[in-house]
């Protein structure tokens, strides 16, 4: 190591020295503190190609302008922190750009939030094409604006939720792009805190021991094509207004705790599009107002959708019910939401002008959803030939069931999108 | 014994020859292959199956039983006047009546799920293989419990008229009425914790326990939330297993046992 240390700081140091004016491009290659020393030396503007090899760092201060790039040809450029210090890499300065890199094994603490790359108050950074294996947290954005994180694969092997930190995750940050990144076995696959005008499509996240999502008190941010996939508790976003989803996927959280998308105060915003399948409960919503959901597809879930009475103004329209246990379920029997043409495979009515709207309303919530609601034991009843009864009688007959929560333009096909965007999102 | 692996051999051959057993067999057949073909997913004809085996079979069996006992009186009292036990004859007449029942019910649902499984392009698809069988004893244990009451009813009931009403009642209660019952006790007493007891009440009837032994399969114990979490901590146990196993096995010995004893003290 000393031997290369010898060889290769004065070529490098040199390099420095007769550089022009403009920027340069360092050749590192892996020796001890190789690549910390290179960063302290160059200036503003410099591009770091970092040759393949096991780089076996962490704290490096990147406090400038600096473009930090893997050599495309080689084999992985990996920074190891080997379990011990701090974060790998600190971004203190705008405009830095990592690429191409591979980020290994950061410590686990639980004072400090060690990550693969910690980005603090900086703007423009880019963050793209690296791979993040077993970094406690992933990308750390602080107060950090008009970056983008791009392309990445992150994942972790974690077991317990206090001693995981979360993939991508931002505070106090605005105008950020995430873009197709792959998020895997951390806490939380996407954290956000105080967020605003962020940009998230095309990312996949599975397999994360608590939400694939998780965002509480960031407005206005645009999630379009995502997949959120058998994450332990699905995924649970809070305190936003003007949220706009589009076109995404929430699959397989199936568990006692698990939703496919837990809503809560969740104003103004816009659920478009997505695809709700095999969830234990679809979209739970509670204290949800004014919002649109429209187009989605609720399939094979337990529940499709729980909307709690603290949820005013919402619009269910053109979306899909198929094969769910419970297509409605509700804690009361008023009801300030629309519900209006969807389709619910449930439904029986006939259409006689053939418009394609059924003739006779649909009421989705089932007599024995509202029992559940507020005799869970009650559950143990479900499939049981008395409960079919009860459900036919009240269908026939509706005294029990909320009189306002109905469908009254049932349709009777699927609705169809002039052109189908989740075709796109990454399977 | 011999005497009743006699009858019972008798028995079986007369339901094989006769058209009902196939007729039987058929129409789980049809309601199998019916539900994995237009149903698409295995799993959710599974559960579709499962109503059909809740609410048929028992009435099937304990209407068809009552009034096959009945029409065998004529070759009882026959058989009676031979030197032929009563306690013979009564296990006979049962294994021949329950049996077949049994076997066509196998394998009128099992064949359609076990060629399905094979043809089937995506592995997903394919039903449990432990769901399929807990499906399959359910249906077996309902058939021997309802064929049990059967017998005790015709045996009980001189009149055949009142025999099929008693038949009906009994089916209405373990089916329908038992469920309103624990649902009217989780509505009075819903301040209390009632995992327990709803357990308790559930493994005593059989079709409720044959319903929620199935429906834990299915992963329904998720939508239940912290009860749904009791059960199958409970049912996943072997105390649970055996506790459920032995529930099934009391509700077949239970009134196979009296039916013998009123059978035996009848006066043909």
């Amino acid at each position: 190591m000393t031997l290369l240390q010898t060889i290769i700081l004065p070529i490098v140091a040199s390099l420095f020295l007769l550089s022009q004016l403009t920027a340069k491009t360092f050749d590192v290659y892996p020796s001890g503190g190789a690549l910390a020393r290179v960063v302290a030396l160059a200036h503003a503007g410099d591009t770091l190609l970092l040759h393949e090899g096991v780089y076996r760092e962490s704290g490096i201060v990147v406090d400038k302008p600096l473009s930090l790039q893997g050599q495309r040809s080689g084999g992985a450029v990996v920074l190891d922190a080997e379990n011990k210090g701090v974060s790998i890499l600190f971004i203190r300065a705008n405009n830095v750009s990592i690429c191409g890199l591979t980020f290994k094994n950061v410590a686990v603490a639980y004072t400090t939030d060690n990550a693969a790359i910690r980005a603090d108050n900086v703007r423009n950074c880019v963050i793209e094409n690296n791979t993040l294996d077993n970094t406690f947290f992933g990308i750390y954005l602080a107060k950090s604006s008009f970056c983008r994180i791009a392309n990445n694969v992150l994942t972790a092997h974690g077991s317990h939720e206090s001693s995981s930190g979360n993939g991508v995750h931002l505070w106090r940050c605005d105008s950020i792009t995430i873009h197709h990144n792959t998020v895997n076995g951390h806490r939380d696959g996407i954290y956000f805190e105080f967020v605003h005008t962020a940009v998230i499509t095309q990312n996949l996240s599975t397999g994360n021991l608590r939400y694939g999502l998780h965002f509480m008190f960031s407005d206005s941010c645009v999630y379009e094509q995502n997949t959120f996939r058998r994450n332990g508790a699905g995924v649970a976003v809070m305190y936003t207004h003007n949220v706009h989803m589009v076109n995404n996927r929430f699959e397989d959280n199936w568990g006692a705790a698990a939703y496919g998308a837990l809503f809560k105060d969740i104003d103004d915003s816009e659920v478009r599009g997505n695809v709700f399948v095999n969830n234990t409960i679809g979209l739970y919503a509670e204290g949800c107002n004014r919002s649109i959901i429209e187009q989605n597809e609720f399939l094979h879930n337990g529940y499709a959708v729980k909307i709690m009475a603290n949820s005013m103004s919402n619009i269910f329209t053109h979306n899909t019910f198929e094969g769910n246990s419970f297509d409605v379920s509700t804690n009361s029997l008023q009801n300030y939401n629309t519900f209006r043409g969807n389709y619910w495979s449930r439904y029986q009515g006939y259409d006689l002008n053939h418009d394609g709207v059924g003739d006779v309303p649909f009421r989705p919530v089932r007599l024995f959803s509202l029992i559940v609601e507020q005799q869970a034991p009650a559950l143990v009843l479900m499939h049981s030939l008395f409960v079919e009864l009860l459900d036919i009688a009240e269908r026939a007959l509706p005294s029990l069931t909320p009189e306002t929560l109905v469908d009254n333009e049932p349709l009777l096909k699927p609705y169809r999108k002039p052109f189908s965007h989740s075709s796109l999102s990454r399977k | 014994m011999n005497t009743a692996g006699k009858i019972f051999r008798y028995q079986l051959r007369a339901a094989v020859r006769s058209r009902w057993v196939l007729l039987y067999a058929g129409f789980f057949f049809a309601a199998a292959e019916g539900l994995l073909r237009f149903g698409g997913d295995s799993a959710k004809a599974a559960v579709s199956l499962l109503n059909i085996v809740l609410m048929l079979l028992p009435l099937v069996s304990i209407l068809f039983g009552t009034t096959y006992l009945y029409n065998a009186r004529d070759f009882v009292e026959m058989l009676l006047a031979q030197p032929v036990r009563r306690l013979s004859l009564f296990t006979g007449l049962y294994a021949g009546l329950t049996v077949p029942l049994m076997a066509a019910f196998v394998i009128g649902v099992g064949v359609p799920f076990v060629t399905h499984s094979f043809t089937s392009s995506t592995p997903s698809s394919g039903i449990d293989a432990s769901a399929l069988t807990i499906l399959l004893f359910a249906g077996v244990a309902l058939t021997a419990i309802f064929t049990a009451f059967a017998f005790l009813i015709a045996s009980l009931c001189e009149d055949k008229a009142l025999g099929m009403g008693v038949a009906l009642v009994v089916w209405l209660l373990l089916g329908i009425l038992y469920d309103a019952g624990i649902l009217a006790i989780v509505w009075t007493f819903h301040d209390y914790p009632l995992e327990t007891p709803v357990l308790a009440m559930s493994i005593a009837n059989p079709i409720d326990l044959a319903r929620i032994l199935v429906m834990l399969k299915f992963d329904i114990a998720a939508l239940m939330g912290y009860t749904g979490a009791v059960f199958e901590k409970f049912f996943g146990t072997g105390f649970g297993l055996a506790l459920s196993a032995s529930s099934l096995f009391l509700w077949i010995v239970l009134p196979f046992w009296a039916g013998i004893k009123v059978f035996i003290r009848k006066d043909f």
